[in-house]
């Protein structure tokens, strides 16, 4: 094993923290998990015990069902710090979705930090990033290409309310991600002055009801299942990805197809997925804010669990700094998801 | 450049027609002069610098980026011009720059020295936002024509003046960017261009297709016919200011027929006429397929015009001289023609037959035993007609012959666009043949995406989804067990396609769920039949 730090490995199941004896994000049933996040290639089901932010807790027992989200769950508070085996464990927001954490670890004088995914940019539905200087530091490289330049979202929900005002007749539907992108969509548009009611696929309610408990104001939002089409016409419907791209949609008034995802950035892949008003509205950091973000925590080393690690690596070779790739197979479809 | 920036990317995604008319018209509302007109002009394709070329863009990618980051993201996002817009990185020593305006942009770009290029779009590009550099980038590429035809735009223009859109084209040609004259006119500031000399294009007279259970009332005395060739129709206009060469849509290609404007140039006497442009072999016009070769280039080598020289076949005459001749009568319309014809005696252009029939029934005898190529079925047109605009009902009528068919097995469908989105609408067919190995396949021989009512689509679309077998990307191959019922124009030999044959205008006539699927029509005995 070579890096500056031995006692975090990466294994087939995930990262596991030997002196801890417990897994990050495992991809299968471990006896002690603990979780970042509640994303579905994050949170998996049926593990033995679980340690996570209350938020996370809620949001896997929601998406799961109480039975499946770990037979004992433990919720550590950003910021509290607990002793487990030989390893000092803390929690600090990753800004990635409501409850995320980087995951911090102390051992025999060394710092390393898991990430799990995280953002930058200012997000009024969960506690910004906060960047704990370590030894190692795990990144996540889902946008890690430089085209990957995420605008300010704000701007991008102003291209929709603008375009609601050109069509004023049809129904626009909204893709989003139904953990964090959704919610974040809706804070957006209340923000942006957008209080007429939002229509949601059933998929989306449990979680946006989740938020509310919370404490987060999403405002007035209503099923769209069973509303007529002609109650839509006008209105602002949002469902999962594959929803509004496919049957889902035909409920609608010559619905305007929009995506809310870093993807689409690119127009080929906007156009791929039969696009017609592409948001540029991402939960992950965005090219500046990785390498900002790996020079900033101080590592010496970088570990890349998913996405474009390549380009990442080459990068912080150019700023003298050692980057790996684990090369873990399992994360990274949330965004992608069909 | 932001609102134009914006348009564009709007309009690259928005597949509606009627859609892309609302952004054009929000568009050309809103931005100021003279950026509207040259934003008209791109979209027109009536520009060009000829000191800015891609090779520029590469350039400056190479001085500004790292290498290995730049392969990476090329690679992945496929286009020059997008990667070099999204991956540029502001110079932040020079913060105080200002983004430029499109008429910055289009009249740098027009006079701008090669030499200097370099700096001045490395400058524009630290000053603007992604879009706008794409915008830039997609300007200096010449690829502006995405998303919007100049039609489109036109008809946008149109209907912010409240005229139709033949209005707009009447006086476009004698326009020049960044079109003053035409907005003030659109807005009610000015009074419409006057063209008196240019050589402008005329809206065409089109025909509606014939319900052939109207064939009764006709008298066939009142009626002349004439083929209908499989060529592209086309308006030759030569006035005193020039030669021009129009499609029916109003675009100029004569950059791609010069031996058509010479041959104009060479005339004798002005005139505007209507006809086919075809590939003339032998005297005899060729495929479709040949001109298509031709349609593809925007300005054909020595090979291409030596290998399918064209020629347009005369039909009639809108313009006798500088006398309009419009209001007249068919006959008299056509004896105007024919000795137009004999005294000007015009290279590579031929009078386009009357064909004499005695009564309907011979007529359609005439019409079922057309198998030419070339022919596409007639054309009906009353002896009185005098020459409109547009595509009234009544005068003129197509009648093509009947269409051919083939039964072919599906083999991919994938979704539509607009309002057939959310559909699997596209379907590849197949016919079989003996594969390598002796087991009989299945070889594309076409695409379709029309011919079917919505129920029908309902039904495919239903299918496609439970006899998936497999997905690459948006493209579904299904079960090689449903037998569509497949009609075209004409069936054309084609190396380019696997199976050597590609289908004119093939569309979905029945969905034949009564019939195996290996009774689907085989290959071979199809070349054999209908080549
Ligand atoms: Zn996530
Ligand atoms: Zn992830």
């Amino acid at each position: 094993m070579s890096g500056v730090i031995s006692w975090l490995q990466p294994r087939p199941e995930g990262l596991y923290c030997v002196p801890g004896n417990f897994f990050i994000d495992p991809l299968r049933p471990v006896a002690r998990a603990v979780i970042t996040h509640g994303h579905a290639d994050h949170a998996r089901p049926e593990q033995d015990r679980v340690l996570a932010t209350p938020e996370t807790l809620a949001i896997m027992r929601t998406r799961m069902g109480e039975d499946r989200a770990g037979k004992t769950q433990q919720a550590l508070r950003y910021g509290e710090t607990l002793a487990l085996g030989g390893v000092s464990l803390r929690l600090a927001p990753a800004g990635h979705v409501l409850g995320s954490a980087q995951v911090v670890m102390e051992h025999a004088g060394q710092r390393a930090v898991v990430s799990g995914d995280y953002k930058r940019a200012a997000d009024p539905t969960c506690t910004p990033f906060e960047p704990v200087t370590c030894d190692l530091f795990v990144t996540e490289a889902t946008f890690a290409l430089p085209v990957f330049r995420h605008p300010d979202p704000m701007h991008e929900i102003g291209k929709l309310l603008h375009n609601m005002t050109l069509f004023p007749e049809r129904t626009h539907a909204i893709g989003a991600y139904g953990l964090g992108k959704c919610q974040r969509v809706i804070a957006l548009l209340r923000q942006a002055g957008y209080d007429a009611p939002i229509y949601l696929h059933g998929a989306l309610l449990p979680v946006c009801a989740l938020y509310q408990e919370f404490g987060v104001d999403l405002g007035d939002l209503r099923p769209a299942t069973g509303e007529a089409k002609a109650a839509l016409r006008g209105a602002l419907v949002i469902g999962p990805p594959a929803a509004v791209t496919d049957r889902w949609a035909r409920r609608m008034a010559d619905p305007v197809v929009c995506m809310a995802s870093g993807w689409m950035r690119v127009r080929q892949r906007a156009r791929a997925r039969g696009v017609e008003l592409p948001l540029v509205i991402s939960d992950h950091a965005d090219w500046d804010e990785l390498l900002m973000t790996c020079s900033e925590v101080g590592a010496e080393e970088i570990w890349v669990t998913h996405g474009r690690e390549d380009a990442l690596i080459h990068a912080l070779s150019l700023r003298q700094i050692r980057g790996r790739a684990l090369r873990l197979l399992g994360y990274g479809d949330e965004d992608e998801a069909e | 450049m932001i609102a134009f920036a914006s348009l564009l990317e709007r309009l690259i995604f928005t597949p509606s027609r009627n859609a892309k008319i609302a952004l054009l018209r929000d568009y050309f509302t809103t931005a100021p002069d003279p950026d509207r007109g040259y934003a008209l002009a791109a979209m027109a394709g009536a520009l060009s610098f000829s000191a800015a070329k891609p090779g520029l863009i590469r350039a400056l990618a190479a001085e500004r980026m790292d290498p290995v980051l730049f392969d990476l993201s090329y690679d992945y996002v496929g286009d020059l011009a997008e990667t070099v817009a999204l991956m540029w990185q502001v110079d932040a020593g020079r913060p105080d720059r200002v983004a430029p305006s499109l008429g910055d942009v289009v009249m740098a770009l027009e006079t701008t020295p090669k030499a200097a290029l370099p700096d001045l779009v490395g400058a524009w590009l630290d000053a603007s936002e992604s879009s706008e550099r794409f915008a830039i980038l997609k300007l200096i590429t010449g690829a502006l024509r995405v998303g919007a035809s100049a039609r489109l735009a036109k008809t946008a223009l149109a209907e912010i003046a409240g005229v139709p859109t033949d209005d707009i084209e009447e006086v476009w040609h004698g326009l020049a960017p960044p079109y003053d004259a035409l907005f003030a006119w659109i807005e009610g500031r000015g009074a419409r261009p006057d063209m008196a000399d240019a050589p402008v294009f005329r809206p065409t007279m089109l025909a509606q297709p014939l319900d052939e259970a109207e064939l009764d009332r006709f008298v066939a005395s009142e009626w002349r016919a004439e083929w209908k060739w499989d060529g592209i129709r086309v308006q030759l206009v030569r006035t005193a200011q020039g030669a021009r060469l129009y499609t029916r849509t109003a675009d100029d290609i004569g950059n791609g027929f010069p031996e058509i404007v010479q041959a104009m140039d060479d005339m004798t006497e002005d005139a505007v006429l209507d006809g086919e442009l075809l590939v003339m072999q032998d005297g005899e016009p060729a495929p479709f397929s040949s001109l298509q070769q031709r349609l593809n280039r925007k300005s054909p080598g020595p090979a291409m015009l030596r290998n399918f020289p064209a020629g347009v076949r005369l039909y009639d005459i809108l313009f006798d001289g500088t006398e309009d001749v419009r209001g007249l009568g068919f006959d008299a319309r056509r004896a105007r023609l024919e000795a137009w014809f004999a005294r000007v005696r015009p290279k590579r252009m031929d009078l386009s037959p009357l064909v004499d029939f005695a009564n309907m029934d011979a007529l359609a005898e005439i019409r079922a035993g057309a198998r030419a190529a070339a022919i596409e079925g007639l054309m009906l047109k009353r002896a009185d007609s005098p020459y409109l605009a547009g595509r009234p009902r009544g005068p003129w009528w197509k009648w093509k012959r009947e269409a051919l068919t083939v039964d072919a097995v599906m083999m991919y469908a994938q979704r539509g666009h607009g309002r057939r989105s959310s559909y699997y609408s596209d379907y590849t067919f197949g016919l079989w043949r003996v594969g390598e190995d002796g087991v009989d396949e299945l070889v594309p021989i076409g695409k379709a995406y029309s011919g079917i009512t919505d129920e029908e689509l309902a039904f495919l679309d239903r299918w496609v989804r439970n006899h998936t077998i497999g997905r690459f990307g948006p493209v579904r191959e299904v079960e090689k067990s449903l037998v569509l019922e497949v009609a075209f124009d004409a069936a054309q030999r084609s190396a380019r396609h696997k199976s050597g044959v590609a289908l004119r205008f093939p569309r979905i006539a029945r969905i034949r769920t009564d019939k195996p699927a290996h009774e689907a029509d085989r290959l071979a005995e199809f070349v054999a039949q209908t080549l």
